[in-house]
């Protein structure tokens, strides 16, 4: 990206406009912002192309490839392509935007993309135990006063803090 | 799905990834850094997106505009929420990104937003394996609430829990500034030079 890039939004105006942003979801559809959905999906659709056999009777999996539906056809599918475009303008028209292993100057390359990996493993197990992530269950369900929902923020809490002072010594 | 579903998701999702990538979640360094208490951006933006929310969601229910009084409620398995948060919250300190950050985070160059994405799918075939266990279901069942809300468990007023909120987000972010600030300055000063410091 040619120039400098801009610096972010302060944090309480970012925090107000993404406040409004979850108000404008509940109008539109009656629901919240959410984003761990779209994995599940995805990894419906990859099953039914690597191992459809057993997607199909996969007792979680199965659910949203039955009778020949299209795990893809959802809202939240729909939701996360938005936010990946509304993602991309923001990094290109802020000059943010660059190819890069981001972290890779602490760890080498291939730790990072390790524990990138792992991290993902752990996050993606968890959104389903949880049935939403810090979009859907934190921050839509923060915003309804949920307990559920500040619930899961003290416990992701908790859990980050632990773990990023083990690793302290890792990146 | 219907356009007009599609074209609400579409609408509320790039605001969504918009306002992300703005408040520099798109960065692992900056969401882990939350962490550490080395930059306190994500309780700031996290805490004041969920109060600016709550009372606008507050005040379309007072004539239950939009049909706002039966907006969903996540979250009624504690158990299994907790189990979830404690997972996604490893997952964030090991890897950098939550779900919806390593969209942004992939989406503004990260290679390795892209890696946490797909191990996620991994991670999600693993949960399909388990998922008609006994013990999985026994945890996505467990610690049921009947109350939803907060107010509704203690039987107040939703703007009392407002007013609480807003009060100990007040407090957690003036501290927060200030550690923030101290645990900068302490790892820009050299070490011999910190006693020279009055202030702290």
């Amino acid at each position: 990206m040619a120039g400098p890039a801009r610096p972010l939004w302060p944090p309480y105006v970012a925090g107000i406009v993404l406040g409004l942003v979850v108000i404008l979801t509940f109008v539109l559809v009656g629901n919240g912002v959410g984003a761990s959905g779209l994995f599940a999906r995805a990894a419906a659709a990859l099953g039914m192309g690597l191992a459809p056999e057993a997607t199909t009777h996969n007792a979680y999996l199965g659910s949203m490839v039955a009778k020949d539906a299209n795990p893809l056809a959802s809202w939240i599918v729909v939701e996360v392509i938005g936010i990946a475009l509304g993602a991309l303008l923001a990094a290109v028209g802020a000059g943010r935007f660059l190819l890069q292993l981001d972290g890779a100057g602490k760890v080498r390359a291939h730790s990072r993309i390790l524990l990138a990996l792992l991290g993902g493993v752990l996050a993606g197990f968890g959104s389903r135990i949880a049935a939403g992530c810090t979009s859907g269950l934190g921050l839509s369900g923060g915003a309804m006063l949920s307990i559920g929902g500040f619930v899961f923020l003290l416990a992701f809490f908790a859990s980050g803090l632990l773990v990023s002072a083990m690793l302290r010594r890792v990146w | 799905m219907d356009y007009g579903a599609a074209g609400t998701a579409l609408t509320s999702g790039i605001l969504f990834g918009y306002v992300l990538e703005q408040a520099g979640f798109a960065s692992p360094g900056k969401l882990t850094a939350q962490f550490r208490f080395t930059d306190w951006s994500v309780f700031k933006v996290m805490f004041t997106a969920i109060l600016v929310a709550a009372v606008g969601i507050l005040l379309l229910q007072i004539d239950d505009s939009f049909g706002s009084r039966g907006f969903y409620i996540p979250g009624t398995a504690l158990g299994a929420v907790v189990a979830g948060g404690v997972f996604i919250g490893a997952g964030m300190a090991i890897g950098g990104y939550c779900p919806g950050t390593s969209v942004v985070g992939a989406m503004s160059g990260r290679i390795d937003g892209l890696v946490f994405a797909l191990g996620m799918i991994l991670g999600i075939w693993g949960f399909s394996f388990e998922f008609d266990t006994a013990w999985m279901q026994q945890l996505l069942h467990s610690g049921e609430i009947r109350q939803k809300t907060i107010p509704a468990l203690f039987g107040i007023s939703p703007w009392m829990v407002v007013a609480a909120l807003t009060a100990l987000a007040l407090v957690i972010f003036l501290m927060g500034s200030r550690l923030e600030r101290r645990l900068r300055e302490a790892r820009t000063t050299p070490a011999l030079s910190i006693d020279t410091h009055s202030d702290s």
